[in-house]
């Protein structure tokens, strides 16, 4: 099975999974079917990255990608 | 008064020193920087300036030089920043700017301290409780570094003041804690057509991103203005003194670089970090 390196920020670290430096996924899943999978409530995540570049809801994954993904923050 | 009085006068009070890896200089003490000024009615500014311009160095920047030339420390001297917001993140901003030596700082918030901000702001302590952020930003800059001006405005930046408040301002730094304001600034600073550098916290995770007039911005990161809640993750989280000082810091370098136009920008790309796990990565918004 393909396998992410997940990365939740801030109020979304919560909802980490164990293996988050090795999280399974199946080819071809979307951003958004890992964000309900992981049970985060999808209007929290403002920012999603994959390998570095800016993504969408409906960005599909392979596997070895890297993901970030980032609630609002506005704190100073 | 000539100039060559005040060229004169800096020679003479002037003095060789040697840098720590042993080259030597000519440096010029900040008892003497004060005394010439006074004796010639001018300010501690155009005394480093002078001197700088005739290869002195005023010892109060020796350890910004060799990694500044004496060129780019009388751009710093000769800038104007906007500081807008001086809590957690404005408080380290305006004391590494003070320090670094730019010439003039707009200090803008219309707040006051109160209790909860002792734990990451170094504007507030338990005496200055209930007085004013922007007054107290002034005094410490003044007591840091007696070169620098400012101006003091106690008042909250919105909408309707911005042209006032960034008036003759070269950069403004973001220091707010709530997105509506944030966007009022962006649109204010591209109205001036002038860079952003805006950053943000919760916990001890952050990001920074800068702008310029003609990059999209904030709604890189946030989504169209309106369309989220006024605060973010930090409402849950809080905000630890950590982060939001490695934030102003990273703000305070892109300020120093876009000044002297020198070094790779974060435009259209946000450094995101966490403490927690030592994450620090660059990511491309576009």
């Amino acid at each position: 099975m393909p396998h992410i390196q997940l990365k939740l920020f801030a109020t979304l670290t919560r909802y980490a999974p164990k293996k988050a430096e090795q999280f399974p996924i199946e080819a071809g899943t979307s951003i958004e079917t890992l964000v309900r999978e992981l049970e985060i409530p999808v209007e929290m995540v403002k920012l999603i990255f994959i390998n570095g570049r800016k993504g969408l809801m409906t960005s599909s994954l392979e596997g070895g990608e890297r993901v970030g993904l980032f609630p609002p923050v506005g704190g100073g | 008064m000539m100039d060559g009085e005040l060229t004169g006068s800096i020679k003479q009070a002037a003095r060789p020193a040697t840098f720590p890896d042993g080259t030597s200089y000519t440096s010029l003490s900040v008892t003497d920087t004060s005394r010439i000024g006074r004796t010639l009615g001018e300010t501690s500014r155009a005394i480093e300036i002078a001197a700088l311009e005739a290869g002195i160095v005023p010892e109060r920047y020796a350890r910004n030089l060799k990694t500044l030339s004496t060129h780019n420390q009388v751009t710093l001297l000769e800038s104007t920043v906007a500081i807008v917001g001086l809590g957690g993140l404005g408080g380290g901003v305006v004391e590494m700017l003070a320090r670094i030596g730019i010439g003039t700082l707009i200090l803008i918030d219309g707040d006051q301290f109160e209790d909860s901000n002792l734990n990451r702001q170094f504007l507030s302590s338990h005496q200055g409780l209930a007085t004013s952020k922007a007054e107290a930003a002034r005094d410490r800059v003044h007591r840091i570094n007696a070169s620098v001006s400012t101006e003091c405005r106690s008042e909250f930046f919105t909408a309707r003041n911005a042209a006032e408040l960034l008036k003759g301002t070269q950069i403004v730094v973001d220091c707010l804690d709530n997105l509506p304001a944030r966007f009022d600034l962006e649109e204010a600073a591209k109205a001036e057509g002038i860079p952003m550098v805006s950053a943000a916290v919760a916990g001890n995770a952050g990001h920074i991103t800068t702008i310029f007039p003609e990059d999209i911005g904030l709604r890189l990161i946030y989504g169209e203005p309106g369309s989220m809640a006024p605060k973010g993750a930090e409402t849950a989280l809080g905000t630890l003194v950590p982060a939001v000082t490695l934030l102003a810091s990273l703000e305070c370098s892109e300020v120093v670089k876009i000044l002297l136009n020198q070094g790779k920008l974060l435009r259209n790309r946000l450094l995101a970090i966490d403490l927690a796990d030592h994450t620090y990565e660059v990511m491309d918004l576009r």
